[in-house]
C-alpha cells in the first residue's frame, strides 16, 4: 500500500506541475487507494491516458459534486453515504474469489439453475475464477466483425475516447451536463468504463446489443457510464444488465446512460437489474443510483426504455426523454419488484418540446414483504408542444400487508392543445385470482407469479425475446417467499 | 429549510406591538398559544417554492403589500347590506366585513337548542373555555406555517358548535366581504366548527371582495366531526382580483362521519386552498370536490391531503379547472393509507381545461400507501375543448363562443353534481354562468 500511496503522490506532485502541458505519466499501481479527492481523479485520467479536455471536465465535475447536497427527496431511507470509504479505481478483491462452483453460495446456485443458465455462464456470473476464454469472447469477436461490416462502433467508453474522441467529445455530458445530480456528478469525475455505441446514418443495427456480449464488459465497475449515438435513420436495440443476480463487491454504483437520437432514429433501451438486494433484514445489497436520459434530438427520433428492477437494496432511477424534435416519441416501460427490505423509487420524465410529441409511460410497481416502492414521475408539456401527448398508466400491486406502494406523478402543461392522461391504481394481489390457481392444483408461490406476470404483462412483452423468457422467470423468484 | 425573510419578518417584528390589541389577550392560554405558533411561524417562514407542498405557488407577491402594524390592524368599512345569495329568511347568515363580525347584517333569529353560532372574538370574551377547548383540538402546526401565522394574529371568524343529534334547520350562509377601500389589509380568520355526535349542519360559505385593491387574507379552519356527525361545507371564493387568499382546513373525522366539501375558486390574483382531513375511525367518509376558473393572471392552488388512519374509511374527490389567458393553476392531491388502514377507498380526479397557450396547469397527484388491502386511484387529464364536440354545436348554427360556454359548463357540471344538497346547485351553476357570462 505506501508504494501505492507513493505512486499517488508522484502523480499528484507531476498533475499538478506539468498536466496542464498535457504531460502523461505511466503509472503501474493498479490501484488507487480508498478515498476520493482531486488526485483519485486525476489518477483515474492519468490512468486511462485521457485527453485533457477530459480530465478539465471530470475536475470540473469533482468540484461541483463537493458542493452538492445528496438528495434527499426520494422515498428512499439509508445511512449517508461515506465516499471516502470507497475505492474509486480497480478495487482490491477483499476475498478470494471462489475456486469452483463448489465454493459459491447454493442459494445463488438454486436461482440460476431455476433461471436456466448454461453452467459455464454460472461460473462467470458467480465470479469463479475461470480462464479468461470462454464461449462468449469467440461469440463476441464473431459478433464485433458482423458489426465492423455495417459501421457500427460498438466499444468500450475509453477506447472510444481514444479512437473517436471527436464523437465523445461532441456528445458526452450534452444530455446530462456533469452537474445534473450529485450521483451524475461523482459519476463525472471518476467513471471509470462503460459502454460506446455508435449507429451511423442510416443503418439497422444487425443484431441486439449487449453489454453482455463485450469483451472485457464483464467488470465494468460501479460508475458505468454509456453513451448512445443514433444518427439520423438508424436503429439499435440495446441490452443492459442480466437477470442473474451479480456477484459485486461494491456498495454504490451510480451509473449514468446518455442517449442521442437524431432525425427518423430509434432506440430501444432494455435494462434487467438484479443486483444483490441485501438480506432479509435489509443488511447489504446495493445502492443503485442511475441517471438515464435520452434526447430525441431530430425530427421523428424514438426512444423507448423498458426496465425490469428486481434487485438492489435501494434503487434511485429515472430513465428521462427530452422530446426535442418535431413528432418524437419517448416510452417508458417499467416493473419494479420489491421484496423484503428493498426501496425503490423510480420512474420517468417526458420533457415535450418538440411539436406533436407523444410519450406513454407504462409502469407497474410491485410490493412484497416490508419494501416500499415509488413511481416518481414528471410529464412537461412546454409552450410549443403543440399537439403533443402523454398517457399514463401507474399501477401498484401490493402483496401482504407490511411494504407500501407510493405514486407522485408531477404533470406540468403549458399548452393548450397538448393533451395528458394519467392513471394509476393500487390494490392487492387478488384473493380470488389466487383461489382459482390453487384450486387446479398451483402452488402457492406459483400461483403468486403467475398472477404478478400477468399484471406485468403489458411491460414484459416489450422487452427482446431472449430477455423476456428469463425476465418472467425472475418475476416469480424475486418475489419467493413474499407469501405462506 | 432556507426561508424568505423578506416575507416572514413584517409579520414577526410587528407581532408584540399588535399583541395587546389582539383578542383574548387578557387570557393567558391564548397568549401562550399565540406565543407558541409566532415562534413556530418565525422559525419555518412564510413558505417557499423550496418547501416541496410550495412547488408551483409563490407567495412572493406578498412582499408588495406594505404590511405595516396598521395594515395588520384591519379596519371596517362601511355598507349596509351583505351581498347574500340566499333568499332572506331560507338561511341564518353571519357576515364578516374585513374580518371583523358584522351582528347587525347577520340573521341568526330562531336558532334552535344546542346550537351555539357566532364570533370567534366575542366568544373568546364570553365564553372562553369554549374557544379553548376548540383551538385545542388541533394542535399539530408544524408543517403549516400559514396556521401558526394564523393561530399568532388570529382575530375573528366563524364559530360553530353543534351539541350531540342537534340538526342546523336551515343552510348557514357565512358571508366574508372584503375592500381595501381604505388601505392594503392582511387579516387572519380564524373558523372553529365542531359536531358533536349524530349532528349535522350546512354551510354556505362566500368570501367576496368588493373592489379591486390588495389586501390579504389567511384563513385557518379547524373542523372537528364526531361519531356519524355530518357537515355539508360549500365554499365560493370570490375575493378582489389582485386579493391574496389562503386558506388551510384542517379536519378530524371520527367514525360515521361525513364531510361534504366543495370549493369554487373564480377569485383572487393568488390562491391558495389547502385541505387537510384526517379519517380517524372507520366509517368516516369525506368528499372534497370543487373547480376552479382562471384568467387573465390569476393564480389558484388547489391542496388536499387526506389521510386514512382507521380501517374502512373513504374519500372521493373530484376537481374540474378551466384556465384562461395566462392563468396558472395547481392541482396537488395526496392520499395516504397508513398501515394499519385496510379496506380503505380513496379516489380522485382532476380535469383542466386550457383555453389558451399562456395558460399552465401543474398537478401532482399522490398516492402514498402502506396497507395491502386498499383501492385506490386517482387519474389526471390536460388538455383543450373537444374538436369534435365543439364542431357539433357549431354545426347546430351556435357560435364559437356559445358552443365553448357551454361546453365548459357541462364539463364543470360534473364536479357540481357531486354536491350532495341539491338545494345549493343551482348557486354554483349560477356562478358558473356568470364567468363564462352566458
Amino acid at each position: 500500500m505506501a508504494a501505492t500511496v507513493e505512486t499517488v503522490d508522484q502523480v499528484r506532485a507531476l498533475a499538478d506541475d506539468k498536466y496542464k502541458y498535457g504531460f502523461v505519466t505511466d503509472i503501474e499501481a493498479d490501484t488507487a487507494p480508498k478515498g476520493l479527492d482531486e488526485s483519485t481523479v486525476r489518477f483515474i485520467s492519468a490512468k486511462k491516458e485521457e485527453p485533457e479536455w477530459l480530465l478539465e471536465w471530470r475536475l470540473k465535475a469533482y468540484r461541483q459534486w463537493l458542493t452538492m447536497p445528496e438528495p434527499e427527496w426520494a422515498k428512499v431511507d439509508f445511512p449517508p453515504i461515506d465516499y471516502q470509504d470507497a475505492y474509486y479505481f480497480s478495487a482490491p478483491k477483499t476475498t478470494e474469489a471462489p475456486k469452483s462452483l463448489d465454493e459459491v453460495d447454493p442459494e445463488l446456485l438454486r436461482t440460476y439453475e431455476k433461471l436456466g443458465i448454461p453452467l459455464r455462464e454460472q461460473e462467470m456470473l458467480a465470479g469463479v475464477a475461470v480462464d479468461a476464454v470462454f464461449d462468449s469472447v469467440s461469440v463476441a469477436t464473431t459478433f464485433r466483425h458482423k458489426l465492423a461490416e455495417k459501421g457500427v462502433i460498438f466499444c468500450s467508453i475509453s477506447e472510444a475516447i481514444k479512437d473517436y474522441p471527436d464523437l465523445v467529445k461532441k456528445y458526452l455530458g450534452s444530455v446530462v451536463p456533469y452537474g445534473d445530480n450529485k450521483h451524475a456528478c461523482l459519476n463525472s469525475a471518476v467513471f471509470t468504463d462503460g459502454s460506446f455505441v455508435y449507429i451511423p446514418k442510416g443503418v439497422r443495427c444487425p443484431m441486439e446489443l449487449s453489454t453482455y456480449f463485450r469483451i472485457n464488459a464483464a467488470n465494468t465497475g460501479q460508475f458505468e457510464r454509456t453513451l448512445i449515438i443514433a444518427d439520423e435513420g438508424s436503429y439499435v436495440s440495446y441490452l443492459e444488465g442480466c437477470t442473474a443476480p451479480m456477484r459485486d463487491e461494491n456498495q454504490l454504483h451510480a451509473a449514468v446512460v446518455e442517449l442521442i437520437v437524431l432525425d427518423d432514429a430509434e432506440i430501444k433501451y432494455s435494462t434487467v437489474q438484479n443486483w444483490y438486494p441485501g438480506d432479509e433484514n435489509g443488511v447489504g445489497g446495493i445502492y443503485n443510483f442511475v441517471t438515464k436520459r435520452g434526447a430525441c434530438r431530430g425530427k421523428n427520433s424514438k426512444i423507448s426504455w423498458t426496465q425490469v428492477e428486481t434487485g438492489s437494496a435501494v434503487t434511485w432511477k429515472y430513465p428521462s426523454c427530452i422530446l426535442q424534435g418535431d413528432n418524437s416519441v419517448g416510452e417508458f416501460y417499467s416493473i419494479a419488484i420489491t421484496n423484503n427490505m428493498q426501496q425503490a423509487d423510480t420512474g420517468t420524465k417526458m420533457i415535450h418540446l418538440g411539436k406533436n410529441t407523444t410519450s406513454r409511460i407504462i409502469a407497474k410497481g410491485i410490493s412484497a414483504g416490508k419494501s416500499q416502492s415509488t413511481y416518481r414521475g414528471l410529464v412537461r408539456m412546454g409552450a410549443k408542444a403543440k399537439g403533443a401527448r402523454n398517457y399514463t398508466q401507474c399501477d401498484s400491486l401490493l402483496i401482504g400487508d407490511k411494504c407500501g406502494a407510493h405514486t407522485v406523478p408531477y404533470i406540468e402543461s403549458r399548452n393548450s392543445s397538448a393533451q395528458i392522461e394519467h392513471e394509476a391504481t393500487t390494490s392487492k394481489i387478488s384473493e380470488d385470482q389466487l383461489f382459482y390457481c390453487r384450486q387446479r392444483g398451483i402452488g402457492e408461490e406459483d400461483a403468486v407469479a403467475l398472477v404478478v406476470n400477468g399484471f406485468c404483462r403489458e411491460v414484459l412483452q416489450q422487452l427482446p425475446m431472449e430477455f423476456a423468457v428469463e425476465a418472467q422467470k425472475l418475476v416469480g423468484i424475486s418475489l419467493e417467499g413474499s407469501v405462506g | 429549510m432556507k426561508q424568505d425573510n423578506a416575507m416572514t419578518t413584517p409579520f414577526v417584528d410587528q407581532y408584540d406591538g399588535l399583541k395587546p390589541a389582539l383578542p383574548g389577550h387578557a387570557l393567558p392560554w391564548m397568549t401562550a398559544l399565540r406565543d407558541r405558533a409566532l415562534d413556530s411561524f418565525a422559525e419555518a417562514g412564510l413558505p417557499t417554492q423550496r418547501r416541496e407542498s410550495w412547488k408551483y405557488t409563490n407567495l412572493r407577491g406578498l412582499k408588495q403589500l406594505e404590511l405595516t402594524e396598521q395594515a395588520l390592524t384591519p379596519q371596517p368599512i362601511s355598507i349596509d347590506r351583505a351581498p347574500s345569495l340566499l333568499p332572506d329568511g331560507s338561511a341564518y347568515r353571519v357576515v364578516f366585513v374585513n374580518g371583523g363580525f358584522r351582528s347587525d347584517l347577520s340573521d341568526l333569529a330562531g336558532l334552535p337548542e344546542g346550537v351555539t353560532l357566532g364570533s370567534v372574538a366575542e366568544l373568546a370574551e364570553s365564553q372562553p373555555q369554549r374557544v379553548e377547548a376548540l383551538l385545542a383540538a388541533h394542535r399539530d402546526t408544524n408543517d403549516q406555517p400559514l396556521v401558526a401565522l394564523n393561530t399568532a394574529f388570529m382575530r375573528d371568524g366563524l364559530l360553530l358548535q353543534l351539541e350531540a343529534g342537534r340538526k342546523l334547520d336551515k343552510t348557514l350562509e357565512v358571508i366574508h366581504v372584503n375592500s381595501a377601500e381604505n388601505g392594503v389589509f392582511a387579516h387572519n380568520a380564524r373558523n372553529l366548527i365542531s359536531l358533536a355526535t349524530g349532528s349535522e349542519a350546512t354551510i354556505l360559505e362566500h368570501h367576496i371582495g368588493l373592489n379591486g385593491a390588495a389586501y390579504y387574507i389567511n384563513a385557518a379552519n379547524d373542523v372537528t366531526l364526531a361519531e356519524g356527525a355530518t357537515l355539508r361545507h360549500y365554499r365560493i371564493q370570490a375575493e378582489g382580483e389582485n386579493a391574496v387568499h389562503t386558506s388551510t382546513m384542517n379536519g378530524q373525522l371520527a367514525g360515521g362521519s361525513f364531510y361534504d366539501g366543495f370549493t369554487l375558486s373564480i377569485g383572487a390574483g393568488l390562491s391558495r386552498n389547502e385541505t387537510s382531513m384526517k379519517l380517524t375511525a372507520a366509517g368516516a367518509r369525506c368528499h372534497l370536490n370543487g373547480g376552479y376558473l382562471m384568467r387573465d393572471k390569476q393564480h389558484c392552488d388547489t391542496t388536499t391531503v387526506v389521510d386514512h388512519l382507521s380501517p374502512q374509511t373513504s374519500c372521493r374527490e373530484v376537481f374540474k379547472g378551466v384556465l384562461d389567458d395566462r392563468s396558472r393553476g395547481v392541482f396537488q392531491g395526496r392520499i395516504v393509507v397508513h398501515p394499519q388502514a385496510q379496506q380503505t377507498d380513496g379516489h380522485q380526479l382532476n380535469k383542466v381545461l386550457l383555453l389558451t397557450d399562456t395558460a399552465e396547469i401543474n398537478a401532482k397527484p399522490e398516492l402514498e400507501i402502506y396497507a395491502d388491502d386498499v383501492k385506490c386511484s386517482h387519474g389526471c387529464s390536460a388538455g383543450e375543448v373537444d374538436h369534435d364536440a365543439l364542431f357539433y354545436l357549431r354545426s347546430r348554427g351556435l357560435s364559437e363562443d356559445s358552443a365553448k360556454a357551454l361546453l365548459i359548463q357541462a364539463f364543470l357540471a360534473e364536479s357540481v353534481s357531486e354536491i350532495s344538497d341539491e338545494a345549493l346547485h343551482d348557486v354554483f351553476l349560477n356562478k358558473i354562468s356568470d364567468w363564462l357570462a352566458i
